[in-house]
């Protein structure tokens, strides 16, 4: 036990500012986002991971957002097992076609409103693995898209910033 | 020399033709009649041969009809038996009674290939489910590929137990975690799982036959997204076999980067995996040490080589970046923080009981099984199997033994925790080797023209990811394009594994059980 409290003190808090570049715009963002998120999600959204044929790549950068580095809980962002609980879908693809009922599923077992988000160059438009006999291509040929992160994979800022555009987004705003 | 080939000839006599087309030459191909494919098998395993892959290709481009392969491994060695099969109602007997990994392959073949394994015990589609009209091959050259696939009525049968106290529980495809898509159907008494059943081909995407559309320098892309953890991997190892056929000579330089990409990627993966195993024995604290090591790791891999996984990195011909002299201490710098931390995360998880307590005797693979299963890598290390492509099928710089002087660490017990320590044990290894890289590595040009194939020749190349051995089979057409290209990753072998490991584990382990083994669910649906 006392290696475990070692460890911890040792390594204090990692969480990181984002990289320069990408600062600016988090700031910006990130103030709005506050506020979005206390005014439309109660202070936390919560954001389910649907896997739609994806190679992997993705999950393994989703996954990093996650880590003390990025620390997306800070932000206010959880991730959920189940899609009841979701205010967003963060679906990574291209949608295969053994995998289109169940992202529809899912989709329809997420209450509205309800956020979309395509990761990565094949969630966007099938990628490199196009269209094809098993491949269906990008999200939006099965479910309604509102915001498109390209990338392959996106980089975990690229990631937070594309989820933050998507909660940024006027409500009215049609799909 | 050729223990394997040797066994064949006194079988099989003037029935066994030896093939020229193959490379590289180390990697040697014979022909044998249809109907002695099954014996020919019986006698390799015999001879202790392990399957290392099953498949088929579609050869009508040549004027011929099909062609099934079978490729056995042993030591070094490295034997594919291949049988010629009319275009008309293809079939063979099959391999299945006699391998147990073939009853997968056999069952890839048919459902996609559509050629019949004679005496396979389970006629069951697979990847292609059952609402795909069944006399639809997609590996066929006369199949278009871009045509979308109606839907159809059908449902899979799915193993059955009967008897008091006996529930079912399915779970998937969606799994409750940022994880890959499959099913998993347990029957359970109590908390006893009895039997596990996989399901998988969610993420069927069509690579195999993608393979076929592109040219050879593109298609590299398409062998690093196969599953994106094992990037460099896959690359590597599509690269290589091509290299193979088209006598591409790769400079020594570019070699030595490739195995410093490759055990990049393996120190990434574990350090990543091996947290996230202890997170799901309820010990977070080593999940988010561990992964903000690996996060240390991507960002030098993106700082020096432009990419946090090394995408496209490796090319046909040699690779993309060099490493100078400030890169070279930039990595020796960060090997210095990963190894000083890892050794004390190591001491915490030794000496935590409770820890302990849930890894040991859990999802336990015997040896005798996974030789049988014909497993690889850290499953199979972890199991008892000593196999290592770095030693048995080495490219520059692990060719040069006594210098590198590698080693592999093998476990017996098969558990858990077996397959924790095998790759605590690779991570030291793996840092050990490329600080040897980093010194040694000789001076000159990074790439090299790849060339181009002859028609109807085939190459070959099998290269140890961090999953495990990696196998890429590729065929020249006649105007010596890409007429086939054969992957099989790790997990097309080590999922039947995790299959046999679970029962008598109670349910709640699955999850640290399947996190042990983390196959690819993408490298295997292909
Ligand atoms: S975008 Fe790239 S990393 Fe993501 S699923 Fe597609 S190929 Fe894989």
């Amino acid at each position: 036990m006392i290696r475990i409290l070692h460890q911890i003190f040792r390594t204090g808090i990692v969480t990181e500012p984002l990289p320069r570049a990408a600062e600016e715009e988090i700031k910006r963002v990130g103030a709005k986002l506050e506020e979005v998120i206390r005014k439309r999600f109660r202070r936390s959204l919560t954001i389910r991971e649907v896997d739609a044929g994806s190679c992997n790549g993705c999950e393994l950068e989703i996954h990093a957002i996650n880590n003390p580095y990025y620390n997306c809980e800070r932000f206010g962002i959880h991730f959920t097992a189940s899609p009841r609980f979701a205010d967003l879908l963060l679906v990574t693809g291209p949608v295969t076609r053994n995998m289109e009922i169940a992202l529809r599923r899912t989709y329809n077992a997420t209450p509205t409103p309800k956020l979309v988000v395509a990761v990565g160059d094949c969630g966007c438009n099938g990628g490199i693995f196009g269209e094809s006999y098993a491949s269906l291509g990008g999200i939006d040929k099965v479910i309604p898209v509102d915001v498109y992160i390209p990338g392959c994979p996106p980089a975990p800022v690229v990631l937070l910033n594309g989820i933050l555009a998507a909660v940024d987004r006027d409500p009215r705003e049609g799909k | 020399m050729s223990t394997l080939i040797d066994a064949l000839y006194s079988a099989l006599g003037t029935d066994v033709r030896s093939d020229g087309g193959q490379c590289p030459s180390t990697v040697l191909c014979c022909t044998v009649p249809g109907e002695k494919f099954a014996e020919a098998a019986g006698v390799l395993k015999k001879n202790y041969a392990l399957l290392a892959a099953e498949w088929a290709a579609d050869e009508t481009p040549f004027g011929r009809g099909f062609s099934v392969f079978a490729c056995y491994r042993w030591g070094k060695e490295y034997l594919i038996v291949r049988s010629e099969l009319p275009a008309d109602n293809p079939q063979f007997p099959s391999i299945t009674p006699c391998y147990v990994p073939a009853y997968r392959f056999e069952r890839q073949i048919r459902s996609l290939m559509g050629i019949t394994p004679l005496g396979h015990p389970d006629p069951r589609p697979w990847i292609k489910f059952e609402d795909w009209p069944q006399d639809i091959f997609p590996l066929r050259k006369t199949y278009d590929a871009a045509k979308p696939v109606p839907r159809v009525q059908g449902e899979y049968q799915w193993a059955r137990a009967e008897g008091e106290g006996i529930y079912e529980i399915p779970v998937g495809p969606v799994h409750a975690g940022i994880i890959e898509p499959g099913h998993f159907r347990f029957q359970a008494v109590g908390e006893m799982v009895v039997n596990l059943e996989e399901r998988l081909g969610y993420v069927h995407k069509g690579i195999e036959k993608r393979f076929e559309s592109l040219s050879w320098n593109d298609a590299v892309r398409l062998a690093g997204r196969v599953t994106g953890d094992t990037t460099v991997g896959h690359s590597i190892a599509y690269s290589m076999a091509l290299e193979s056929m088209t006598g591409c000579k790769v400079p020594e330089r570019a070699h030595w980067i490739r195995a410093l990409f490759l055990e990049r990627e393996r120190i990434a993966n574990h350090l990543g995996d091996i947290g996230a195993i202890c997170n799901d024995a309820a010990f977070a604290f080593a999940l988010y040490q561990l992964s903000r090591l690996k996060e240390l790791a991507l960002r030098t891999n993106y700082s020096l080589f432009g990419h946090r996984f090394m995408m496209d990195k490796v090319v046909p011909g040699g690779v993309t970046v060099d490493v100078d002299i400030t890169g070279a201490d930039t990595i020796l710098a960060e090997l210095d923080i990963i190894s000083r931390d890892f050794e004390r995360m190591v001491v915490i998880y030794d000496e935590n009981a409770s820890l302990e307590d849930r890894v040991r005797d859990t999802g336990w693979l015997k040896p005798e099984r996974a030789r049988e299963l014909c497993t690889v890598g850290f499953v199979a290390r972890a199991s008892g199997l000593n196999l290592d492509c770095r030693i048995f099928n080495p490219f520059p710089p692990y060719d040069q033994y006594h210098n590198i002087e590698l080693a592999v660490p093998v476990k017996v017990t098969g558990d858990v925790h077996a397959r924790v320590w095998v790759r605590v044990e690779e991570v030291r290894e793996s840092i050990r080797i490329i600080r040897y890289i980093l010194e040694h590595m000789p001076r000159g040009p990074i790439t090299a023209d790849p060339g181009k194939p002859l028609p109807d020749t085939a190459g070959f190349s099998a290269v140890e990811g961090w999953r495990g051995e990696i196998i890429y089979w590729l065929q020249a057409g006649p105007r010596g394009e890409v007429n086939r290209c054969m992957v099989r990753d790790p997990s097309s072998v080590n999922w039947l594994g995790l299959e046999q490991a679970i029962p008598n584990n109670i349910v709640p382990d699955f999850p640290l059980c399947n996190k042990s083994f983390n196959q690819s669910y993408s490298g295997h649906d292909l």
